[in-house]
């Protein structure tokens, strides 16, 4: 049950997915990372940071 | 006449004959360079009040993540984090503490590069953060060959030929499984741990870099210059 619970998402037993462009190769796993990388940098940017108000100090 | 008490005293007079031993330089200028409370202000500046300035810090408590797994796998052994539940899960922390690790710094790297954070006299806090960057890919190249599994192998057997073609090879043999976890386990960690220290130093020196307008528009002089908040 605790390994259903804590277990990756996806099945990763099986051997890796790679996207092929000409000579460029890199493994779906890595681009994934990548773009959660992007979304992030862009999300740190656009989001608000929370202020503390001066007047509770 | 004085008599030497054996009690050391740092409040010798500049012109005493203390004040010129190299134990008394070396004390000046640490305090003139990092006065504690530069070194652990209490106050950043506004400009700060950005997610995009988190990264820097958590790459920094990752890294002390990879360091306390890496101990306590070096204390347990490979037999134990190989087989024991306790020891997999471990060596799990180790491995994605490691991913997060790059996962921030790689943020961290591209936010300082569009905020141009070599500008004011910072040129040396870029560039030991680009080390820190480079060694870091070497520690976690030979952390990859340490594995002991048919990924290390495959990884090291790969590896090889590109390291032969530079000529390190000689010296670097990534088939050599002693000489890259001695690689992983004590040399790289240590130089990445001092070069990530004297980036954090250099940041506390010279402050955090303001946002272009700041220094363009001089509204704020003193900030730009400094990076620290005159309030």
């Amino acid at each position: 049950m605790l390994g259903l619970l804590f277990g990756a998402l996806i099945n990763l037993n099986g051997s890796g997915h790679y996207i092929q462009w000409g000579f460029i190769q890199i493994s779906v796993a890595n681009l994934v990372v990548i773009f959660l990388m992007a979304v992030v940098f862009v999300l740190a940017i656009l989001l608000p940071f929370p202020r503390r108000k001066r007047g509770n100090r | 006449m004085s008599i030497d008490t054996g009690v050391p005293t740092s409040a010798s007079t500049p012109d005493s004959e203390d004040s010129r031993q190299w134990t008394a330089r070396v004390r000046r200028s640490a305090e003139s360079a990092f006065p504690p409370d530069r070194l652990l202000p209490d106050r950043q500046p506004a400009y700060m009040a950005s997610w995009i300035y988190v990264f820097g810090v958590l790459t920094v408590v990752s890294l002390a993540w990879v360091i306390l797994t890496g101990c306590v796998l070096a204390v347990m052994g490979p037999s134990w984090w190989h087989v024991s539940t306790v020891g997999l899960f471990v060596n799990s922390l180790h491995l994605w503490s490691v991913e997060a690790f790059f996962f921030f710094m790689v943020i961290h790297l591209w936010g300082k590069f569009f905020m141009a954070a070599w500008r004011g006299n910072r040129r040396l806090t870029w560039i030991t953060g680009v080390v820190s960057f480079l060694v870091s890919v070497g520690a976690a190249f030979t952390g990859y060959l340490s594995q002991q599994n048919f990924d290390s192998q495959w990884i090291s057997t790969q590896a090889k030929d590109g390291i032969n073609a530079t000529g390190a090879g000689a010296v670097w043999n990534v088939l050599n499984f002693g000489q890259m976890l001695m690689w992983h386990i004590v040399l790289l960690p240590i130089v990445v741990a001092l070069i990530v220290g004297l980036h954090v130093l250099l940041v506390r020196r010279r402050g955090i870099v303001p946002p272009f307008e700041l220094t363009e528009t001089g509204d704020e002089p003193e900030k730009a210059a400094t990076g620290q908040d005159p309030a």
